[in-house]
């Protein structure tokens, strides 16, 4: 298999009750030192992929690759993988020092260079001084850390992240996010990180694979991701989106004529919807289109303000545009800022290639 | 300096005493009122099942403490002789007055009709005293005032042996852990010192010894059967494990004489084990093994029946056991084997103590089973305490015996607490 990739999922399927695929054909490559993200709805399979790559679940089918061997024989204790749970899983009975001292003590390494070590992966963590402390001392913030610094402490080449930061609360996740995507620079080290929130995967990743119904959506950087989806499910998935459905009746170009279920018409990106009579749902980010627009774009509708939402540094509105009664737009709140009212006409305008033609819903 | 500190020291109570609430009344006071019908209504429910222990708990093993050791039987009965006997050294034989006092006391019970009682307490203390009593009972008419001492020796020279004076002031005390010492095969000799018996009396530790063998092997079985069981229990899917806890608690629900008596078909000489050992080849039709009225009897039959009392608490404590920290250790580099034995078994050490506590206290005072299918290698010290209490109506040894059976769990109870901690049980 002539394959250079540190790790690389190759047409695996799982399924647990010979019924229903939860992974379906999976195909992914990791490089080494990257860290790439699985982010998908629950039950999409990305904790499967997961548990199959530490080796706690076997593929039904297919192969996986670390460091181009095959590790579908490799148990668990012998692929060398660090990980880090979603409750932590912190050994309860032993302090933080024998936490992280296991997987060395395991490896038969010697005190002095493993308290050595330990110190170093604690530090990493700026956990130095809470060796004798036992996890249920520690807040869950401080758990997390020492989980990670645990699965770091042995000098794994992969770590695997399952929702790490799902029991945190807001702030306290916002600054571990950080906190681990500095550590992964800083180290070097592969990270595989599973999430169902779209913003940890955004701060932190190098790259992203959208998991929905067994099988990835699309694998790329956050901004590519953002900027450009390529289908319905990916465009709904991350950020916001304003959506409208209808049938391409022109293609020209770089650009497509979209007939609208309401009888307008726009002018749109043709992404995925190529050919003239094929269904589409646009997609359109809320921040993509402005209110009268001081340059010229190709796409001007009015729209009705349906309701105002304050948000502090922006404004939100809800607007009846082209059939559309949800779609979002986004107002800076600066000082010059028009008069916006509920039940307001205006102007919105927009350029047909932030207006992606997708497929339909 | 002292004495400014004690006066800042009183003014800060005094100043924490003058909180007062808004409508004026001390703060700890309108506390106290506003708590009282909570209080109430919590000394109210609990009330119930207090008096219910103490009626049928701290009562019945209050009267057996005292019975083991209340020995004032003879006081009763012999009043006089025993204060005559008070200023009586104890070396040659008792001046007049001693044969004057025994002689009213046995007067008086003879007229009662209740000397019978006195002379089996006393030939327990000395043989030789039935036929004293009773000879001297019968010839106690012919006895003229005056002059006793001679009389008495007359009629039985054993009156005339200072030893059975001896033996009958040292059944004086009304207090006496003679009952004790007999359960571990112990005695007074006639100077009060404290000898062994007979060696072909000596039965009871025997018995004690066998009682706690016996725990000891049913508990290790059980924990052998039971961890594997309540592990297969914690982690399997529900609808799985739902059945197989089912199949754990049905023998729970069946009656314990049934169960034993189960085992009694199951384990005799025409049994079906017995069938299936002879079909095996592993013993000769005519030379079956006897599996029942014997030790081994006892092993399977109480195994069996402690089994759920060591399941239970194991399996409420594996269940709390995340099945990723087993994860965790294999992703550090545990084998499967390094895993179990310095993450899980740790961690499941508070359900083995709890379980084997309880298996073991069960097992020491186990009763049925040992009686049924016992026999008499198998038989317990819990069916030498029914044999007291029913047979010999020996009440003040049996409660001895189940005071002996108390002790001896309280003492387990402590060396538990002192080597793992009671607060690390968790029965669920």
């Amino acid at each position: 298999m002539g394959n250079d990739h540190f790790v690389r999922f190759e047409n695996v399927d799982k399924s647990y009750d010979g019924k229903q695929l939860v992974v379906k054909g999976l195909n992914l490559d990791i490089e080494e030192g990257e860290f790439v993200t699985m982010l998908g709805p629950s039950g999409s399979g990305k904790t499967t992929c997961l548990m199959m790559l530490a080796g706690f679940e076997t593929p039904t089918n297919g192969q996986i690759y670390l460091d181009n061997k095959v590790i579908s024989d490799i148990p668990p204790h012998k692929r060398g993988i660090g990980m880090v749970f979603q409750n932590y899983a912190l050994f309860p009975h032993m302090t933080v020092y024998e936490n992280l001292a296991f997987p060395l003590r395991v490896r038969k390494i010697p005190k002095d260079e493993a308290d050595k070590k330990v110190d170093k992966a604690l530090s990493m963590v700026s956990l130095q001084g809470y060796e004798s402390r036992m996890p249920m001392q520690l807040s869950g913030g401080q758990q997390q850390r020492v989980a990670v610094a645990r699965s770091l402490v042995f000098d794994p080449k992969l770590v695997l992240m399952d929702e790490p930061l799902g029991a945190l609360d807001k702030n306290l996740r916002e600054s571990m996010q950080y906190e681990i995507k500095h550590i992964h620079e800083s180290i070097g080290v592969t990270v595989v990180y599973v999430t169902h929130d779209q913003t940890e995967a955004l701060t932190m990743s190098n790259r992203i694979a959208v998991f929905n119904d067994g099988k990835v959506q699309q694998l790329s950087s956050p901004d590519e991701l953002y900027e450009r989806p390529v289908n319905s499910f990916v465009a709904e998935f991350i950020g916001e989106n304003n959506t409208f459905a209808g049938e391409v009746t022109d293609v020209s170009g770089n650009k497509c004529k979209v007939k609208l279920n309401s009888g307008a018409e726009i002018l749109a990106n043709p992404i995925v919807a190529k050919s003239k009579g094929e269904k589409t749902t646009v997609s359109l980010r809320p921040e993509r289109a402005l209110i009268d627009p001081e340059t010229e774009m190709d796409n001007n509708h009015k729209g009705k303000i349906e309701e105002v939402i304050y948000h502090g540094d922006h404004t939100r509105l809800r607007l009846d545009l082209l059939g559309n009664k949800e779609f979002i737009l986004k107002v800076p709140n600066s000082s010059n800022r028009m008069d916006i009212k509920e039940g307001k006409e205006i102007n919105i305008g927009w350029n047909s290639t932030d207006c992606r033609a997708l497929d339909p819903k | 300096m002292k004495g400014q500190l004690f006066i800042t020291a009183l003014f800060f109570i005094m100043s924490q005493e003058q909180i007062l609430s808004s409508d004026g009344i001390p703060l700890e006071q309108s506390l106290k009122k506003a708590e009282r019908k909570n209080k109430l209504k919590a000394v109210l429910l609990v009330a119930p099942l207090f008096l219910f222990l103490l009626i049928i708990y701290v009562f019945p093993i209050g009267d057996m403490l005292f019975r083991s050791v209340d020995d004032r039987m003879i006081t009763k009965m012999l009043p006089k002789t025993f204060q005559a006997m008070e200023n009586w050294d104890g070396q040659d034989l008792p001046d007049e007055p001693v044969y004057k006092a025994i002689y009213e006391d046995l007067k008086y019970l003879k007229e009662n009709k209740t000397y019978g009682k006195i002379i089996a307490r006393l030939n327990y203390e000395k043989s030789g005293f039935s036929s004293l009593i009773k000879k001297t009972v019968r010839k106690l008419k012919k006895i003229e005032e005056g002059n006793y001492k001679e009389q008495f020796i007359k009629i039985h020279k054993r009156w005339g042996q200072p030893e059975y004076l001896v033996a009958l002031k040292n059944a004086a005390p009304n207090w006496s852990y003679a009952k004790y010492l007999k359960g571990i095969d112990m005695r007074f000799d006639q100077d009060r010192n404290i000898i062994q018996v007979e060696e072909d009396r000596r039965i009871y530790k025997i018995l004690w010894m066998r009682t706690i063998n016996v725990a000891f092997w049913v508990t290790l079985f059980c924990f052998v059967l039971a961890y594997p069981i309540s592990h297969l229990l914690a982690t399997l899917p529900m609808k799985y494990s739902n059945l197989l806890m089912i199949c754990v608690l049905l023998p729970f629900w069946t009656s314990l004489l049934v169960r034993t008596s189960s085992w009694m078909v199951l384990l005799q000489q025409q049994g079906p084990i017995n069938d299936l050992i002879v079909w095996l080849g592993l013993a000769a039709d005519d030379n079956r093994p006897e599996l029942m009225y014997n030790v081994i009897g006892t092993f399977v039959a109480m195994t069996q029946i402690l089994l759920p009392f060591m399941v239970l608490p194991l399996y409420s404590v594996m269940k709390t056991i995340s099945p990723s920290l087993m994860r965790a250790g294999k992703s550090l580099g545990g084998t499967p084997l390094v895993s179990f034995v310095k993450i899980y078994f740790p961690l499941t050490i508070p359900g083995i103590g709890a379980g084997c506590l309880l298996v073991f206290i069960l097992a020491i005072g186990y009763y049925i089973t040992p009686a049924l299918v016992g026999g008499a290698s198998g038989s317990l010290i819990s069916n030498s305490i029914a044999y007291h209490m029913k047979s010999s109506l020996d009440w003040a040894f049996a409660s001895a015996l189940g005071t002996m059976l108390l002790v001896g769990v309280l003492a387990i109870y402590w060396v538990y607490n002192k080597l793992v901690g009671i607060d690390n049980i968790k029965l669920g």
